[in-house]
């Protein structure tokens, strides 16, 4: 039943979707979006969360001990997560300096407590769509600083965190004729081609982008599932209330005429 | 002074203290005069829902403010954490966020429905002329409500949005830098912008509504509610009570009607609230969830949807724009003089007010025209008692193709809303151009188109079918 309505509201959103210019880059993946009610993959997420991206971005809005609504209690959240010496109930912060950040990436990494509601767009998808493509389409490009580029956000600055993971990949691109207009060609993506494998499958690496990514969907409104669920409660009192009150309104207004 | 009233003998406890209370306070009399004893038409439908529901939201709208100010920081370098604080440690602090971030658009949804309905009943004409006056004003103070409330979350969208929209007072000529200087209360939109336009929503503007809802309030009782068929119903009353033919007591009949309406309501508005509490991106915008950053501008600025058709009004106006402008003022002013029937001087005058308006226009930029258009879409609604001059009121008994041209003129608002959403374009802004024609010809021409076509016959009595 929650399957169902989320899955109506992903669609009702897809269409509603507005606000918002078309950036570049890709198409978006569509991310699996059952695994925000899995408790396993949110716990497998936050892990990837606080190894690889909490060392640089941060998410200050977001307390460690928020973490016990996935599952976890607080000594193990505080034996396995928090690397800093923060407490428990502290906010998840990095000590990175921003100057340090601006001369070795060339900004200050975004924080990241709400950036899967920030990255929904028009027509392409919810921000978990596209956060679950751009950690996946990262590429070897010798013409960038860092080495790397990536499909979703072209130029991007930040280096390929999970490459040990994935390995690294080459992207072919090929010139195609524009087909709006014949005289221009268009550089298109054609597919990747691995060069070095990674230590997990190709499969393997997509489930722990999707764990990682429906971390970042969770965190972005922790109370997301139990919202939902609580106004399923809501419109079924509303929904008694309003047959109580038709009839009500019924029994008074038969003696107007 | 009225006299003191005596209770009768062994009347119960809670009559006696209800005579007291009456002899110090018209307690019993206003809930006569405005409730049990207010007769309103039997027929309404549908579209009398709304101005029950629009109190409905105010009151939401201030209990929900009242909670959120007690954790919320207007302080540039706190808002934003601390409407995050809101939504995620103060408990039940996201039920009551969703509730005011929803309840701004229902607001909208409700008020415009509200006016659609006072538009297509004549609702607005004699006696009604300041209900409609009013209603107006708690409109646009609604909006400058809705504009500052938005700024308060201190993301992206409410940084950039308030920077665009502070901007336009710029172009306003002679005084338009101090202006926007004066409004920012700096030379960026920054700490000082937000605490005083928290200092306006939360208070200033607040009060004016309350005391304008009040206004419409009694100036309605007082003349009592029009109805579909645009029928006065104090014109038939019973000969022995006095009371209207076709009139019923406001409660119960119109409390427990508008209690069913409150419970519709309530299901689409929680609906949006706990299943889709952003809307799509257009009642919390996905930018606003990335704090105001003022040296990152966003691709794209677009205000929140209610604006929209006033924005895409503001955006036609380009300089070709302004020559058909200058051309119409013109054509106008030539027409009024061969047709209006003036006296001398009074042509000589027209030409004049004509010339000045024509060098004025092509004299300031059009960025100013623009903004002089979209303010004058709004004020050009406060008029529209006298611009009406149709004999009937009702859409019902008015010509037929006149339901057509009300059609239109929804269509055309649906138009200019979604053009406003959209980063603007060459066919955008021609579509836009047409329909700000349009919208303005609607008001400016009333008074031309609302008299001529076959009228039907407005019925003595209120058409009403038993339940």
């Amino acid at each position: 039943m929650k399957k169902l309505i989320l899955s109506l509201l992903a669609g009702l959103s897809l269409f509603t979707s507005g606000a918002q210019a078309a950036g570049d880059g890709v198409a978006w993946d569509k991310f699996p979006t059952e695994r925000i009610t899995d408790m396993a993959a949110l716990q497998n997420g936050a892990k990837l969360f606080a190894n690889y991206c909490l060392n640089c971005h941060e998410a200050a809005f977001m307390r460690y001990n928020r973490l016990r609504d996935i599952g976890l209690t607080e000594p193990q959240i505080k034996d396995n997560l928090v690397f800093t010496g923060a407490r428990v109930g502290d906010t998840m912060k990095v000590s990175m300096d921003a100057k340090d950040a601006k001369a070795w990436f060339g900004g200050v990494p975004p924080d990241l407590t709400l950036i899967a509601r920030s990255r929904s767009a028009a027509g392409k998808g919810s921000g978990a769509d596209y956060i679950y493509t751009y950690l996946r389409t990262y590429y070897r490009d010798d013409t960038k600083a860092t080495g790397w580029n990536n499909l979703a956000l072209p130029n991007v600055g930040m280096p390929h965190v999970l490459w040990e993971l994935q390995g690294q990949q080459r992207a072919i691109f090929e010139d195609r004729k524009d087909p709006n207009d014949a005289t221009k060609t268009v550089h298109t993506f054609k597919e990747f081609e691995q060069i070095s494998a990674g230590t997990m499958s190709p499969a393997e690496y997509n489930l722990a982008v999707a764990d990682l990514v429906a971390y970042l969907q969770w965190m972005s409104e922790p109370n997301q599932t139990s919202r939902v669920r609580l106004g399923v409660f809501v419109l079924l009192f509303l929904a008694v209330f309003t047959v109580i009150a038709w009839r009500l309104n019924a029994s008074f207004w038969k003696d107007v005429k | 002074m009225a006299e003191f009233k005596q209770a009768p003998a062994g009347a119960s406890v809670a009559e006696q203290a209800m005579t007291w209370v009456d002899n110090r306070f018209p307690a019993s009399k206003l809930y006569k005069e405005h409730l049990s004893e207010y007769y309103a038409p039997k027929n309404f439908n549908f579209w009398y829902f709304f101005g029950a529901l629009a109190m409905l939201v105010l009151v939401i709208q201030i209990v929900t403010g009242i909670f959120l100010t007690m954790h919320y920081k207007p302080d540039a370098a706190m808002a934003f954490a601390s409407v995050e604080y809101i939504m995620r440690d103060v408990p039940w602090g996201w039920l009551v966020r969703y509730m005011h971030s929803t309840g701004a658009s229902a607001f909208f949804v409700i008020v415009y429905l509200h006016m659609w309905r006072g538009m297509i009943y004549g609702s607005y004409q004699k006696p009604r002329e300041l209900i409609w006056v009013f209603g107006c004003a708690i409109f646009l103070c609604l909006m400058a409500e809705a504009f500052m409330g938005y700024l308060l979350p201190w993301g992206q969208m409410s940084y950039w949005g308030a920077q665009v929209i502070i901007n336009l007072f710029a172009a306003i000529p002679f005084i338009g830098p101090d202006l926007s200087l004066l409004i920012r209360g700096d030379y960026v939109v920054g700490d000082a912008t937000l605490n005083r336009f928290f200092a306006f929503h939360v208070i200033a503007l607040p009060l004016v509504l309350l005391g304008l809802v009040v206004a419409h309030i009694i100036a309605l009782h007082e003349v009592g509610s029009n109805n579909p068929d645009g029928v006065e119903i104090k014109a038939k009353k019973d000969p022995k009570t006095g009371i209207p033919l076709d009139g019923i007591p406001f409660h119960p009949y119109y409390t427990v009607h508008d209690i069913l309406g409150v419970s519709v309501f309530l299901m689409i508005f929680t609906a949006v609230i706990f299943f889709a509490p952003e809307g799509g991106g257009y009642f919390l915008e996905f930018n606003n969830f990335i704090p105001a950053d003022p040296l990152k501008t966003p691709l794209h600025i677009a205000p929140v949807w209610y604006f929209t058709p006033y924005y895409s009004m503001l955006r036609a106006v380009t300089d070709p724009m302004v020559n058909v402008f200058a051309v119409l003022v013109a054509l106008a002013a030539v027409l009024a003089v061969l047709k209006g029937g003036l006296a001398g001087k009074w042509k000589v005058a027209v030409l004049v007010v004509a010339a000045v308006g024509v060098v004025a226009l092509k004299v300031f930029d059009a960025k100013f025209w623009g903004v002089v258009v979209m303010g004058a879409a709004v004020l050009v609604l406060f008029p529209l008692p006298w611009l009406d001059r149709s004999p009937v009121k009702s859409i019902r008994y008015r010509p037929s193709w006149v339901r057509w041209l009300y059609g239109m003129f929804v269509v055309n608002f649906f138009v200019l809303g979604y053009l406003g959403i959209k980063p603007p374009s060459d066919i955008g802004t021609l579509v836009s151009q047409a329909g700000t024609l349009f919208y303005f010809g609607f008001f400016l021409l009333m008074p031309w188109w609302s008299r001529i076509g076959e009228f039907k016959p407005v019925p003595d009595r209120v058409v009403f079918h038993a339940h």
